[in-house]
């Protein structure tokens, strides 16, 4: 299978890049909504709310999966957030922050297969590593002052859980589906149908 | 100032197994004024990405060579303007001004030079507000200038422009055709697509027709092409001048009323109206940009809740239903009953191939598979689709997607059917075999509301026209104002505000007799007819 | 909904500052409070913010419309806190089963509540006076990021009203086919997902084509690009960078000296 031959972004890359990342900043902002209004649905268990936390980081993989390009799981993280920023999430500037960290995640998990290998396992690699990226910011800054056990540990282990599910997988069936309707055509994600 | 040389030149899509365009060897000098004609699919626009160099490499196959002043395409684009079929996609920056300024500033031009010749591209074309104006607010005339002077601030070696008046109202279109031909350097090499041959005559020394199979078929003089080929283009279904179309007006007067729109409005997209729609009638909406007749369709369609006034659906129409508005009816219902042709056909796609598209409505309604098997063949040939059947809906040309989009709506032969725009971008001869489907679907005593520009469609079809009228300022003051701001013309409970409607059967061979406008605009006008008065 | 424009007045005195020297200092501001866990320096911080926005021409009550999600949070941080706080020093405020509140939980709370306010805010305010147009030429002209990647994301950023827009007509579309989900919840869930899918089915789409007309009009094409609008760094904009510094820093140095610091690793 032959790949771009060049790690330089096309035009249609960064586009694509930063269109996924201008959709997904919507869904962002309309995620916080969701995850402030559903702060109480949690109160039994609280840490069961990092559920909803794979959402967030989707944009990472797909971009990942889809760019095939050095940088763009980071770019598409961050520029998500900084939309979504822009839009007026409630967490402003902080989500700038945390979309880096996340993205750096799932670009370590690209980087480890050199950019080569984007099937399904890669995928679930790159959603553990974003959660992991966002389970370590959340550790540190926001649950500082929870129990360890009874709640840090458990929160951290169920945004990595979620990640790998919702944005490892989930972007991996999201990138075959739209694959299948032709928009990846001019990417080497969408030519991959041809061949099954 | 740039010369094309074409030699053996083809274009294969990815997917694809027929060749969009094939075996074109052309020429065409520096500063010559070329029309490019071709039935739809023939691959005009496949063959002006070609010399634009946009048909990227990866995404389909090459066959022999495109040279613009010795260069390749892709490393010409410095010299070569391009305005493709739909300019909301080619707006690139949220303010009017830099968005001209955005190419400007990619070729490298000065800054200091950029604001002024900014500002010269939009007075050329005449774009009538300030730098500052958000692209997002322009209507679709608008946008077509605002790209139009994107591309001719780059000033062009080679200017390509791909029906760039589609979809505009006869004035619009008027003054884009009138900007170009301003804004033309004597030494400006243009080609330029339009089906519409008439009215590009004036602003072209050549004419090159497109064979759908391959090569060109006829190349020369518009006068020496047409009255050489004129017949034979005329069946292979180019616009020549000169060649009418016989009128399909009905036979029958028209029956029940199916649909009654009192007072029916959304401000301040669209304000408010009055109509009566019949069976076995064909009603053609007519108005300049932006007056909102797409906005009419779509609440005649059931699809959006009117804001002021009501919409009835007689029991005919809509059977037990008929005490609810269409806007709340069960979508398998109002697909039975009311079909939609949205006016940008993409909007309306929601499967991945030409086939499941058409199949998707009859299934929806309840017929059986062999019903709709039989119901998507002749559709698909009818429409000349047929070879199309497996494609992507989104990878058609311009005119395959309309006509698609049109079948689609044709397939559940709904008992009222509500196009917008129906025939743009259509060859003479799908043009025809669209006017005949829609005919024929009147004399079976179904509706057909249209919603169009296209003088010759009107003329050939409508048995009776509505006017709307842009709501402008004056007639928002004068609706609020109430009878006495203008008197006699507003508060009239049969009154349609902003529209006027003319029952006469239009003649064959002139335009729509010139409806009156109710008047906002200067002195008491009378008052408009209501659309089912006696 | 959705709101693009800026929400402030345009002219005010901080608002026209360079909106990279604006970034700078909501994050510089906002770092230095990251790191302490105590409501002391918070609330200076919160004081100092609310006493600048006239300066930002934002008005209480747009940020008040903005900033409102924050109060769920808040409860949110409350009730977590209450339940899993691992300092329960202090007198014992309540004591019902797992619910056990002490001095300590409420000062914990207050802090993370005010901090999250604190930090929250400079971010809110400097978005809210920023045109994404500025930004974008900004961070190429003074930040020096790559111009592609800024025209890149501006461009793709005017799609968001588009966004809006191409929902309904999905939505019109699939019902003038025959398509609903009629009462059925399950069903409503899964067209919500499939509109959803198609909405960005057709963002994609329209990227690659608008990456098509950028090509065309020279986007990309190897010559240095020039700038339209200059975007200007001056020393006042460098000054409101340090002027952030500094107020944070007084923040934190007051909450040291009042001997509440709690330092947020450590
Ligand atoms: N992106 C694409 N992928 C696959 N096939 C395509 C694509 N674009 C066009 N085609 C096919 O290539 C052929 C030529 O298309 P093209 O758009 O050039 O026609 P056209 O002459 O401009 O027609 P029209 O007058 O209808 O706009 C058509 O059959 C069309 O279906
Ligand atoms: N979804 C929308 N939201 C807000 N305003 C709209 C919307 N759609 C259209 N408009 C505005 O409403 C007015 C009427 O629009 P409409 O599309 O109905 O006009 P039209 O008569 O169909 O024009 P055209 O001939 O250009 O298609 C225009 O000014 C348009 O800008
Ligand atoms: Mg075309
Ligand atoms: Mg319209």
């Amino acid at each position: 299978m032959s790949h771009t031959d060049s790690n330089r972004w096309r035009t249609v890359d960064i586009v694509v890049a930063s269109v996924i990342a201008v959709a997904f900043g919507v869904v962002f902002w309309a995620w916080g909504l969701l995850w402030s209004a559903t702060g109480a649905a949690f109160a039994f268990f609280p840490p069961a709310q990092a559920l909803l936390y794979g959402v967030w980081l989707i944009p990472a993989v797909l971009a990942g999966l889809i760019i095939r390009k050095p940088g763009a799981a980071l770019y598409c993280e961050t520029v998500a957030a900084i939309v979504s920023a822009l839009l007026g999430s409630q967490w402003a500037s902080i989500v700038i922050l945390q979309g880096l960290m996340q993205g750096i995640g799932a670009e370590l998990a690209f980087a480890a297969f050199r950019y080569r290998s984007f099937r399904l396992p890669v995928a679930v690699l790159a959603g553990a590593l974003t959660g992991l990226g966002a389970a370590i910011f959340d550790f540190v800054y926001w649950n500082k002052a929870y129990e360890l056990t009874a709640y840090r540990i458990p929160y951290a282990l169920i945004t990595i859980v979620s990640a790998t599910v919702v944005a490892g997988l989930g972007a991996h069936l999201l990138t075959r589906a739209l694959a299948n309707t032709g928009v990846l055509d001019r990417f080497p994600a969408g030519r991959d149908r041809a061949l099954v | 100032m740039s010369g094309v040389v074409l030699r053996g030149f083809g274009w294969r899509h990815g997917g694809r197994r027929a060749w969009a365009v094939r075996g074109v060897d052309l020429r065409v000098e520096s500063g010559e004024r070329v029309l490019l004609l071709g039935a739809s699919g023939a691959g005009k626009s496949t063959l002006l990405a070609a010399l634009a160099g946009l048909l990227p490499e990866d995404s389909g196959e090459q066959e022999g060579t495109v040279e613009i002043d010795g260069l390749d395409p892709r490393k010409a684009r410095e010299r070569v303007g391009v305005v493709f079929q739909d300019p909301e996609t080619q707006l690139v920056m949220a303010r009017s001004g830099d968005d001209v300024a955005f190419g400007l500033e990619n070729r490298g031009v000065p800054a200091e030079e950029i604001w002024p010749r900014v500002d010269e591209a939009l007075c050329r074309v005449g774009f009538p507000y300030h730098r500052d104006r958000p692209t997002a607010a322009l209507s679709g005339g608008e946008q077509q200038r605002l790209a139009l002077a994107g591309t001719l601030a780059l000033r062009p070696g080679l200017l390509l422009l791909d029906e760039p008046t589609a979809n505009l109202d006869p004035t619009g279109a008027a003054l884009i055709r009138r900007a170009v031909a301003d804004a033309l350097d004597p030494d400006t090499t243009l080609i330029l697509v339009e089906h519409r041959v008439a009215e590009a005559l004036p602003l072209v020394d050549r004419v090159v027709v497109l064979e759908p199979g391959g090569g060109v078929r006829a190349d020369g003089s518009p006068e020496a092409v047409f009255a050489a080929h004129g017949d034979a283009l005329a069946a292979a279904g180019v616009w020549v001048p000169g060649h009418t179309v016989p009128p399909r007006h009905a036979t029958t007067p028209p029956g029940d009323v199916l649909l009654t729109a009192d007072r029916l409005g959304l401000p301040p997209r669209l304000a408010p109206t009055d109509l009566r729609v019949r069976a076995g009638e064909a009603l053609a909406v007519l108005g300049p940009n932006g007056a909102g007749k797409s906005t009419l369709a779509l609440l005649l369609g059931g699809l959006l809740r009117p804001r002021t006034g009501a919409l009835t659906a007689s029991a005919e129409l809509a059977g037990r239903d008929a005490r609810t508005p269409p806007h709340r009816w069960r979508a398998p219902a109002l697909a039975r009953r009311i079909g939609s042709v949205f006016q940008d056909p993409e909007h309306q796609f929601v499967t991945g191939t030409v086939r499941d598209e058409l199949a998707l409505g009859p299934r929806r309604t309840g017929r059986t598979e062999a019903e709709v098997t039989a119901t998507v063949d002749a559709l698909l040939d009818r429409l000349r689709l047929d070879r199309l059947a497996g494609a992507n809906p989104y990878t058609l040309s311009g005119g395959e997607a309309r006509r698609l989009s049109v079948a689609t709506a044709l397939a559940t032969a709904p008992r009222l059917l509500i196009c917008d725009e129906p025939t743009f971008g259509q060859d003479r001869r799908t043009w025809r075999e669209l006017v005949d489907l829609l005919a024929e679907l009147r004399d079976d005593g179904h509706g057909v509301v249209a919603v169009t520009h296209d003088a010759d469609f009107v003329a050939a079809l409508a048995d009776r026209t509505l006017t709307l009228d842009r709501p402008s300022a004056d007639l928002d003051r004068a609706l609020t104002a109430g009878p006495a701001g203008v008197p006699g013309s507003v508060g009239s409970p049969s009154g349609g505000h902003g529209a006027s409607e003319s029952a006469g059967r239009p003649g064959a061979d002139g335009p729509p007799s010139s409806p009156a406008r109710p008047g906002a605009d200067g002195p008491p006008s009378p008052p408009p007819r209501g659309a089912g008065a006696p | 909904m959705i709101d693009l424009e800026p929400v402030a007045a345009p002219d005010a005195p901080l608002a026209r500052r360079n909106p990279v020297a604006k970034l700078a200092a909501a994050l510089v501001f906002t770092l230095v409070l990251v790191a302490t866990l105590d409501p002391v320096a918070p609330a200076i911080a919160i004081a100092i913010e609310l006493a600048v926005l006239p300066l930002f021409g934002v008005r209480y009550r747009v940020l008040a419309r903005r900033a409102w999600p924050l109060l769920a949070g808040a409860v949110g941080i409350l009730v977590t806190l209450v339940l899993f706080a691992a300092d329960r020093s202090g007198p014992v405020l309540v004591d019902a089963g797992p619910v056990l509140v002490t001095q300590g939980v409420l000062v914990t709370a207050l802090g993370l509540v005010l901090r999250m306010l604190a930090v929250a805010l400079p971010g809110i305010v400097v978005f809210a006076t920023t045109d994404p147009t500025e930004l974008a030429d900004a961070l190429i002209q003074n930040a020096k990021a790559p111009a592609r990647f800024a025209i890149g994301a501006l461009a793709a950023f005017r799609m968001v009203p588009l966004l809006e827009q191409e929902w309904r007509m999905i939505s019109m579309a699939r019902r003038a086919r025959g398509v609903d989900a009629g009462r059925n919840p399950l069903a409503k869930l899964r067209l919500f997902g499939s509109t959803a899918f198609a909405l960005l089915v057709g963002a994609i789409r329209r990227g690659t084509r608008l990456a098509v007309a950028m090509d065309a009009r020279g986007f990309d094409a190897g010559t240095p690009r020039t700038v339209a609008r200059r975007q200007h760094f001056t020393r006042l904009d460098a000054l409101l960078v340090v002027a952030a510094a500094l107020l944070a820093g007084a923040a934190l140095t007051t909450s040291i000296l009042l001997g509440t610091f709690r330092p947020l690793i450590g």
